[in-house]
């Protein structure tokens, strides 16, 4: 290939190796020095295997070159979330308290990323457990956005989403519990997909809140998204809460991308207000490019919504306070001894201070709250009610409309340090991706440009029925035809 | 404590439920932001009515079991492989039990 394979897309460089133009291991090379170069400024990677990826790229070439008939991404090197893990590889979900720790065993997802050959570059920084809005909740430093690296790259993928967008890999793996997928690909002008609940399989995915976390794909084009999410989509028997149908036709939606009768709902809840306006402008135009088109708009109300971040910050924590019980500095994960002869508990609770930071402290501790005797029904048990709500709210609108759409975030990137000393504020950010996660539906987010304002990336996010999640790329794929597709010149 | 009343003292009591030996600093912060936040979620109680039921998960989750067959899983090797101490193919762990 000819120009800087660092920025072309996974479908043409899958190409250029059926071509014969370029090799895994020449492409995989270049990321790497990509990495070297830049993550420095970025700090996306929390590891870098280029041993392994390198290993795995000259197995693909030679397989390639004894005329093996290969799957359709092999060879296309890949960037995974530190929350997910993989055998021999650090796996620290962005704590302390798993720093060094090495997991026994693969993701299912990981699985299907090495039976599919693509090199795993690495492991990408995240807020802490997935807990956050800006990755300034890592443990390790903030991944920094590459449109302008004084500001956040959105979370908690954000290492991924730094990844992908400054061009240090063309394909991620990020997981979204309220947005950690959609906003961070919004916030640094790349695609990103939280798939329908049950889609893809949690098994070895660290867990955060387990009835919301969900994996997927981020990518520079609706078309590499896609591509990966049909690789790691499907039933998984290790996941009970895997769904046993077949894969949506994702990839057949990419390349269809054709608006033409569809009907789209504006949320009429997730706008106007408290959004702004270069983003709720590029929002609007957006939505003209789709009439123009050939959709018909129309405005949806979903008034539960509203509630939305309510439930979620209880529903969230709760699942957490469980969850993260499991570290508990027994079997795995740092252990601190407060003091000789310590007993168990002393340990856990010492170990438990020393490895948590503030954020996920925070959300425990809130958790344990809304799950503790005589409060459990009126927090916990309300808020699963407003889920009920937010669920009947889609259920509703999906009867009128095939795909909704709203801005992904209220706002554009923003400086780090910006919202740190207020956790409300950050809270507030996620406001359009947490009805998707609570009622389990799949959402996108598409780059639609830069705001006139800040001159950073906005995102729109498409929104679509439980299992339908082939309208989101059909829908996006349309769109990312329209719009002018926000290209990174260089890490400022 | 009144519905989004949350003391300092309440939060200790917390974190030893959560088994987090907060410090004093952190007891001091978390009991001032937490009421806050509070005050912003208790609006899911004003929300829905008695009818409304509550729900768990977005899909109907039902208990799976696998064929009662024998398959290879992790040698005790790589079970104990992240465990802070291990002895005789066990984790080792701090007393458990107080003293008789």
């Amino acid at each position: 290939m000819t120009t800087d394979v660092t920025t072309a897309s996974a479908a043409s460089i899958a190409e250029a190796f059926a071509d014969g133009d370029t090799t895994s291991v020449e492409v995989t090379q270049a990321h790497l020095e990509r990495i070297a170069s830049v993550d420095e400024r970025l700090n996306a990677f929390l590891h870098v295997d280029a041993e392994g990826a390198l290993a795995t790229a000259a197995e693909v070439d030679a397989r390639r070159a004894a005329g093996e008939e290969l799957p359709a991404l092999a060879g296309v090197p890949i960037a995974v979330k530190d929350l997910i893990n993989t055998a021999g590889q650090p796996t620290t979900a962005g704590s302390k308290m798993l720093e060094g720790w090495i997991p026994p065993y693969d993701a299912t997802v990981v699985t299907r990323l090495r039976a599919a050959g693509l090199p795993i570059l690495g492991k990408t920084n995240l807020d802490e457990f997935a807990m956050g809005s800006s990755n300034e909740h890592s443990a390790y430093g903030p991944a920094r956005n590459p449109w302008d690296t004084s500001r956040i790259p959105g979370g908690s993928s954000g290492g991924s989403a730094a990844a992908v967008a400054g061009y240090e890999a063309p394909l991620a793996l990020g997981t979204d519990t309220g947005g950690s997928i959609r906003q961070p690909g919004a916030m640094t002008g790349i695609v990103g997909v939280k798939p329908t609940y049950g889609g893809v399989s949690r098994y070895g995915v660290i867990a955060m809140a387990s009835s919301l976390d969900q994996v997927g794909p981020m990518a520079r084009t609706v078309l590499d998204a896609a591509l990966l999410h049909e690789i790691v989509a499907g039933h998984d028997p290790m996941d009970s809460t895997s769904i046993e149908r077949p894969v949506p036709p994702v990839v057949e939606a990419a390349r269809r991308g054709d608006v033409t009768g569809l009907r789209i709902g504006v949320v009429r809840e997730l706008g106007g207000e408290g959004f702004q306006p270069g983003v709720q402008s590029a929002f609007d135009r957006a939505v003209e490019q789709l009439a123009q088109s050939g959709a018909e708009i129309v405005e949806v109300g979903c008034p539960s919504f509203a509630h939305g971040i309510a439930a979620y910050y209880l529903v969230m924590p709760s699942e957490v306070s469980s969850n993260l019980a499991r570290f508990d500095a027994m079997r795995y994960g740092l252990r601190t001894v407060p003091h000789q002869g310590a007993s168990a508990e002393q340990v856990m609770a010492a170990s438990r201070d020393a490895g948590f930071g503030d954020e996920v402290k925070r959300r425990i501790i809130l958790g344990t709250y809304a799950l503790s005797s005589g409060y459990y029904d009126a927090y916990y048990g309300s808020a699963q009610k407003v889920r009920t709500l937010i669920a009947r709210d889609f259920e509703a609108a999906f009867e009128q409309v095939d795909v909704l759409v709203s801005p992904t975030a209220p706002t554009t990137a923003w400086k780090l340090g910006e919202k740190s000393d207020d956790p409300l504020s950050m809270y507030l950010e996620d406001i359009a991706t947490i009805p998707a996660n609570l009622a389990g539906v799949p959402g996108l987010s598409l780059p639609v440009g830069l705001a006139e304002d800040s001159g950073l990336p906005v995102g729109v996010q498409f929104l679509a029925p439980a299992m339908a999640d082939d309208r989101l790329y059909n829908a996006a794929a349309a769109l990312e035809r329209l719009v002018d597709t926000p290209k990174l010149e260089e890490v400022r | 404590m009144s519905s989004s009343a949350i003391s300092r003292d309440d939060v200790a009591h917390l974190a030893s439920l959560a088994r987090i030996d907060l410090s004093e600093d952190e007891l001091d912060r978390l009991g001032a932001e937490l009421p806050a936040i509070l005050e912003h979620v208790k609006v899911v109680q004003q929300v829905a009515g008695d009818d409304v039921p509550a729900m768990s998960h977005p899909i109907p989750v039902t208990n799976v079991l696998r064929a009662d067959e024998v398959r290879t899983g992790l040698t005790p090797e790589q079970a104990l492989s992240g465990a802070p101490d291990a002895e005789e193919q066990r984790f080792s762990v701090p007393q458990i039990l107080g003293e008789e």
